[in-house]
């Protein structure tokens, strides 16, 4: 009886993480649902403009999200060469001791918070990219996409070095017995074989990037305009969250503007995730471990 | 390789050099003075303390309750994936969108307003993957030859946890606690609009009233005030002690962890 009643509640626990994130999800469409009696939902996300304290204020979110996408592509060419080379230096050059000191001081940058990342970027790159490309604010795309690559890049190394890991080493034997070398085993055996893994870190790396609010807040510039090139401030989706919320009074139309980004901000993560994780489950069938 | 370890070596160096100028016994102990120029922020390292204490004392007992149903009582099932799913995903949540959910369910919805309370629930939400994912790979370590040991002694499921899981796992539980720490104390997004405050006179009076938090403190002097210029130095001050916080605790809890692993195997 006792038994039953322990296991009862831990099992009333255990729900917990699903009840909060059906909760997130919940109060995600109470809260941005008004907004779309007001104004469509094509008309909010391919709006070109946003201005959401003028009036009659505008609410297209198209600015925000072309801007997320650009700074979360560039953080992409900076955190892939650099998370998967990590791992595969990690993995398959640096010798036993190397990797004692190298892997923990990987995980060391993981834990660095993003508003001291920010604030880097914002005393220490900015400046500089001012200078080099002559601009009249260092505050851009590219400054956001540089310091959000380097924030992914633990995230995309941390598990794409896993993925390298379970590659069975009976692989890298076979290679080397048909008389490969260290360099073709690597590129024609081991990374086919981890592909799909390291295609799970890409994408877990671009879902942190998305979601990465302070650093671009601080860096982006915060231009709620198109961008056109790399070097112009923008203001993505989670800045314009994080910048407007306090302004926005609650229960005005600009608050549930503001619920529907972030719900939308969800969808694109949430998505991302899913994909992740059916990529990573056929992965783990192909090499033959059990889920 | 060496370029990523180059970026951290780079954020060490320049706030580590520019911010030790800055710390002094003053800057710890007192409070702001002068809007922000001068003084210390004493404050805000109490409040980042306070809410990273509230938010492990929220989501250490869910957590580990989570993570003993996991994987001791039920380890497979169609629940069980469901839950599983909803971990990955609540995991992968960006922290805006928590601080929003804090936002419309603390501070509206129950009431609790800008404060503590709200700050720490919100960020306890945050931590709970992290927790439930390090205490089981902490369970997991447990050998399964005690867990048989204590059943054929007699013991029941729950004195065999109680008594001999979790204690063997303890030392993981707490590494995974301490990671949490450091991931919390550095969080902003989900306390902008639930907890923080740019300015207080003096410490928080209780669960309910707004801190300051150093996150947020680093965040409103470079973007708020009047006087950038010298509100930079205590800028880099504060992002001196944060780093060097979440640094230290983080590091700690990682070369635990490197020293589990090797014990394990």
């Amino acid at each position: 009886m006792k038994e039953k009643l322990y296991k009862l509640i831990f099992m009333v626990l255990a729900f917990a993480s699903l009840i909060f994130l059906l909760g997130i999800v919940f109060i995600l469409f109470k809260e941005s649902l008004p907004i779309f009696s007001k104004v469509n939902i094509g008309k909010f996300i391919f709006g070109r403009f946003w201005y959401p304290t003028y009036s009659p204020p505008e609410f297209g979110i198209l600015p925000l999200i072309l801007a997320s996408a650009w700074v979360t592509f560039g953080a992409i060419l900076v955190c892939v060469p650099l998370g998967v080379g990590s791992a595969l230096y990690l993995n398959e050059l640096a010798g036993p001791r190397q990797r004692a000191i190298l892997k923990p001081l990987v995980e060391l940058l993981a834990s660095v918070p993003s508003v001291v990342f920010g604030f880097f970027g914002m005393v220490i790159v900015t400046p500089f990219l001012q200078k080099i490309f002559n601009l009249p604010t260092g505050l851009t795309a590219f400054n956001a996409s540089l310091v959000l690559g380097v924030m992914a890049t633990p995230t995309v190394c941390s598990i794409a070095e896993d993925a390298l890991n379970y590659v069975p080493k009976s692989f890298r034997e076979a290679s080397f017995a048909l008389g490969a070398d260290r360099w073709q085993t690597l590129i024609q055996v081991v990374i086919p074989a981890a592909g799909s893994g390291i295609s799970t870190a890409i994408i877990l790396g671009m879902s942190r990037a998305i979601g990465e609010t302070m650093t671009v807040l601080m860096v982006a510039g915060g231009a709620a305009v198109i961008p056109h090139t790399f070097l112009e401030p923008v203001r993505p989706m989670t800045a314009a969250i994080a910048a407007e919320m306090g302004e926005a009074p609650v229960g005005s139309s600009h608050y549930h503007a503001l619920f529907a980004i972030a719900l939308i901000l969800f969808l694109v993560t949430f998505i991302f995730n899913i994909i992740a994780e059916i990529v990573s489950r056929r992965f783990r069938i192909k090499l033959g471990l059990s889920g | 390789m060496f370029t990523t370890l180059f970026f951290l070596g780079l954020i060490i160096f320049f706030v580590g050099v520019r911010g030790a100028k800055v710390i002094s016994w003053e800057f710890l102990t007192q409070i702001p003075r002068c809007s922000m120029t001068q003084g210390g922020v004493a404050p805000a390292i109490v409040g980042t303390l306070y809410i990273t204490l509230g938010a492990i004392l929220f989501s250490l007992p869910l957590g580990v309750a989570c993570a003993v149903y996991l994987c001791e009582y039920s380890p497979k099932g169609f629940m069980v994936n469901i839950i599983r799913i909803s971990i990955n995903n609540l995991a992968g949540v960006p922290s805006v969108v928590f601080g929003l959910f804090g936002l419309a369910v603390f501070v509206k919805f129950f009431g609790f307003g800008v404060s503590i309370l709200s700050g720490s629930l919100t960020l306890g939400i945050l931590a709970l993957p992290l927790i439930i994912s390090s205490t089981q790979e902490a369970l997991l370590a447990v050998p399964q030859s005690i867990r048989e040991a204590s059943l054929s002694l007699g013991a029941t499921k729950w004195e065999t946890i109680k008594r001999i899981v979790l204690p063997a796992a303890l030392p993981g539980i707490l590494t995974g606690v301490i990671l949490s720490i450091g991931r919390v104390a550095g969080e902003t997004a989900p306390i902008l609009f639930t907890a923080a405050a740019f300015y207080m006179r003096g410490y928080p009076k209780s669960v309910f009233s707004e801190v300051m938090a150093l996150p947020y403190h680093i965040y409103a002097l470079m973007t708020e005030g009047v006087h950038p210029d010298r509100q930079m130095a205590i800028a880099y001050g504060c992002s001196f002690i944060l780093l060097f916080l979440v640094l230290s605790i983080s590091g700690i809890a990682i070369i635990i962890r490197q020293k589990q692993r090797i014990q394990h195997g």
